[in-house]
């Protein structure tokens, strides 16, 4: 880059309540740092003649018609100007509760904000709640502008009121703003330059203050993270190399690290930094989208947090406390199964209880409410289905921030702050269910001696779909006619009865789909009876699962045909090139091995 | 990280959630500096490779080198190329300035059209074949669920208004009022059957940064955006009835940079010589709701 290349950037957003002049503001700005393209000043003054409109700053910003038809920013705007230290990116977010998604929107892309009250309307609904909201954004710097105070003469009183009354609402959500300024944006005073209609008031002007905001500094000393966006194998070219991508949050990385993902504790080593077009690395660091390939190739998903093992670990669990801002049209409620996305992870989570719910306006708490509607934030349990992996928001502070999709849309956003033990987990559901479990007089020792088996669940796994098929029914009739009590269940079996209303498979049925294989297991093996069934492919979690569900009979995991990289957790690998026969003989003479049949002890 | 690796990471980033999220995806690639940024920005995201089909609509008034150099690149790159177009408008010649149209119902008929047509799978498509460097009749006639476009915020209004990723409903309508929140890298990928969505890697870059970053990349770029002698050379890519050259001799990407940086071009806007822009009180927004890129 060359030295005289201005391109140090910062976003600012500008939040408020309504009509508190924050597009005014921004034209203001753009006007007085000279930063509008000719075109567009022209074009707005064109249209304004043509409606036989007076011209105003706030016009600028309202570049849509919806918006100067209803007289309101309904959306995030983005203006550009420049000053002798950087380049802003301006973001107008809406005072209108109404939109208050989008006003965080406009938050979130922000370092830092100003956040405007009119001077002669005082603090306003949402002047607080846009206040609390930057807070939970974890938008930490903050100037205040007391704006239109040319409506109240420009009166010291008025101001130090409202800064008194202001300061103390946020010392209340822990916000310390960096300042106050008075203001008139309208006028151009204390904007550019210093108002001469203000000499009680003894700082800067806007300007020269927003120069001061520091860039956000870069998380290189805090541990690595890498949420993981995703595994390619591109075969093209005759590319070979398996790359684990993903952006870094925190710390920095070196070629040779050992490193670690979660939740599924899988370990490797980094091999390479892979580039295009550019020279290898060997170092990685905060806020690079990067890929890796890794000394010994695992098979994890999309979604592990890849992490070093000699740093700080995440948690992983499935049950947190967590602040919830809301923004869905339908209330967040308990029961109901809702989709998260934590970093890269993706899974199914419900609201386990409400704490306390706050309106963000006035931080009045409701400890009674059970639900959490549009526009709360509340204190709140989350589980998980799934264990998943994460830091507390305090710790490290992008991977400790979720949001919940509910009906296909971004309904709310939160952040952890502690991690709960969970009890309801498959296992702890499962070790309950065993406890109470109505016993038979006959003992599992005792059905095993007599049927002369021990029960387990054999499962098949591998890719073609058909042949687990032929050879769990093959491995079924030559077991019966070896006199043993088995039974061959296909998935699709299972769905046609236990599943009857199930419209259609996808991933988040998966979850109860092998929840229900689990527990059929469970019941076919107290009655004394091998089961066998198959299924495509079984992530490290789900074997666990089901292992957790069968217990204390055993599951048994056989990969027919090399399958890739998951063999590990495979008890047994058969060979696809052996006929169906071979294959279920291979499979007995395992059995055999592990003293399936006719078991001495037991 | 300076900024452009900024703006680097973020669009690789929203490139790889594009491809995690969608099964039929496309990437429109106008062969413009923008959308060509974004073709080199996915071989960045991906390590050289480019797993997403490029769509072109080819309006037949494009400069004839723009074809050209698509095609050499398209080529090169072994990229999976596609185009469309509006055969109807073109053979009976409803279009400016040789129909009695308006440059808005031109581009309404050659490029959205063409596009929702093109996407949707209802009109041919046509494949590049690598070995015979001609353009097949395209076989898979499936609709494109996302589409991942070039747009940057700072071109003009309505465009500063958009998502990182934006829905778009069954009639490619764009509800202004009405978009998805994002934060936190988070954006929208759960969708219903028969919306689409757009997705906007470049949606913070701007002019001066597309050229900052030809620059220190070393793009190759087409040539129309350079002055070939005559002083004059395109600052913005369109069809030629519509789009004027700016007088400028900049012959090198250095000088293009400067002249945008602290040149002649630092207060004007890009856009300025589009003549359909003008024509539309809202900028583009009358265009852009009916599927306009």
């Amino acid at each position: 880059m060359t030295p005289n290349n201005k391109t140090d950037q910062m976003n600012i957003v500008i939040v408020g309540h309504v009509d508190h002049g924050k597009s005014t503001l921004i034209g203001r700005l753009l006007a007085d740092t000279g930063s509008l393209p000719e075109g567009k000043l022209d074009q707005i003054k064109a249209m304004c003649e043509i409606n036989s409109k007076p011209f105003e700053y706030a016009f600028l910003l309202d570049a849509l018609k919806d918006e100067r038809a209803q007289g309101i920013t309904i959306d995030t705007a983005r203006s550009f100007f420049k000053t002798e230290k950087r380049h802003y990116i301006i973001i107008d977010a809406p005072g209108h509760i109404e939109f208050l998604k989008n006003m965080i929107t406009g938050a979130a892309r922000a370092e830092a904000a100003l956040l405007l009250i009119d001077a002669n309307e005082g603090v306003k609904e949402n002047s607080r709640r846009h206040g609390y909201m930057l807070s939970m954004l974890g938008i930490k710097q903050v100037i205040v502008l007391v704006n239109k105070m040319d409506l109240v003469n420009y009166d010291p009183e008025v101001y130090s009121k409202i800064v008194d009354e202001y300061t103390q609402f946020l010392a209340q959500i822990h916000v310390t703003p960096k300042t106050f300024i008075p203001i008139a944006a309208r006028e151009g005073e204390n904007i550019a330059s210093k108002s001469t209609k203000m000499p009680w008031y003894a700082g800067e002007s806007v300007l020269s203050l927003i120069d001061d905001f520091e860039k956000e500094k870069e998380k290189d000393n805090q541990p690595f993270r890498m949420p993981v966006q995703d595994i390619y194998k591109f075969t093209e070219q005759n590319d070979d190399r398996r790359i684990v991508a993903g952006t870094i949050e925190t710390g920095s990385i070196t070629v040779g690290t050992p490193i670690i993902f979660h939740p599924s504790g899988k370990k490797s080593t980094i091999k390479s930094i892979e580039v295009f077009n550019a020279a290898a690395k060997q170092k990685a660091g905060v806020g690079g989208a990067v890929g890796f390939t890794l000394t010994e190739e695992l098979y994890i998903k999309p979604g592990e947090l890849m992490c070093t093992q000699n740093e700080l670990q995440p948690k992983v669990g499935s049950k947190f406390r967590a602040n919830i801002f809301w923004l869905g049209k339908a209330p967040m409620i308990k029961d109901k199964k809702y989709k998260i996305k934590l970093g890269a992870a993706r899974g199914n989570a419900y609201l386990a209880d409400v704490v306390t719910v706050l309106d963000a306006s006035s931080l009045v708490s409701d400890t009674q409410k059970i639900k959490i509607d549009r526009n709360d934030v509340a204190e709140c349990i989350i589980e998980t289905i799934r264990p998943i992996a994460f830091d507390l928001n305090h710790d490290i502070e992008t991977l400790g921030r979720f949001v919940i999709i509910d009906d296909y849309e971004i309904a709310g956003g939160g952040i952890v702050t502690e991690k709960i033990s969970d009890e309801n987990t498959v296992e702890k559901g499962a070790e309950r269910r065993n406890f109470t479990w109505t016993k038979s007089k006959i003992s599992p020792e005792k059905r095993a001696r007599n049927m002369g088996q021990r029960p387990c669940l054999l499962l098949i796994i591998g890719k073609q779909e058909t042949e687990k098929y032929d050879l769990g029914v093959a491995l079924e009739e030559a077991l019966f006619n070896q006199g043993k009590t088995v039974y061959f269940l296909g998935i699709s079996n299972m769905l046609l009865s236990m599943n009857r209303d199930a419209r259609r498979r996808n991933t988040e049925d998966r979850d109860e789909h092998i929840r229900q294989i689990g527990e059929i297991a469970h019941i076919m093996a107290d009655a004394g009876t091998i089961m066998i069934s198959a299924i495509s492919e079984i992530e490290d979690t789900e074997a666990s699962t089901l292992k957790s569900l069968v217990n204390p009979y055993m599951v048994k995991i056989i990969a027919n045909g090399n399958t890739d990289l998951y063999d590990q957790k495979a008890d047994l690998i058969i060979d696809t090139q052996a006929s169906v026969q071979d294959r279920v003989k291979t499979i007995i003479d395992f059995l055999n091995s592990e003293e399936t049949f006719n078991p001495k002890e037991i | 990280m300076n900024q452009l690796d900024k703006l680097e990471a973020q669009s690789v980033y929203l490139l790889r959630e594009a491809y995690k999220e969608f099964k039929s995806l496309c990437m429109l690639w106008s062969v413009g500096k923008d959308s060509t940024v974004m073709l080199w920005l996915t071989r960045k995201a991906f390590f050289g490779h480019v797993p997403i089909p490029l769509v072109h609509i080819d309006t037949h008034y494009k400069i004839p080198e723009m074809i050209r150099y698509r095609d050499a690149i398209a080529l090169e790159w072994k990229l999976t190329m596609i185009y469309g177009e509006n055969k109807t408008a073109l053979d009976t010649k409803q279009t400016f300035p040789d129909g009695a149209i308006d440059r808005i119902s031109c581009c309404k008929a050659l490029k959205s059209d063409a596009l929702k047509h093109t996407l949707s799978g209802t009109w041919p498509r046509y494949k590049l074949n690598h070995d015979t460097q001609k353009y097949d009749l395209d076989t898979n006639t499936a609709p494109y669920t996302g589409v991942i476009v070039g747009a940057r915020a700072d071109e003009e209004g309505s465009r500063s208004k958009e998502r990182y990723f934006s829905p778009r409903d069954k009639q490619n309508d764009w509800d202004v009022g009405d978009q998805p929140p994002e934060f936190w890298n988070q954006y929208k990928t759960d969708f219903p059957p028969g919306t689409h969505i757009r997705i906007h890697p470049l949606l913070d870059w701007t002019e001066l940064n597309i050229w900052e970053y030809i620059e220190r990349e070393n793009i190759p770029i087409t040539d129309l955006y350079f002055d070939q002698g005559e002083g004059k050379r395109y600052r913005s890519l369109g069809c030629y009835p519509c789009t004027t050259p700016v007088e400028s001799t900049a012959t090198t990407v250095t000088e293009v940079v400067n002249e945008l940086r602290t040149g002649k071009f630092a207060n004007i806007a890009e856009r300025s010589g589009r003549a359909q822009d003008k024509e539309d009180g809202g900028g583009l927004e009358t265009l852009r709701r009916e599927g306009y890129m």
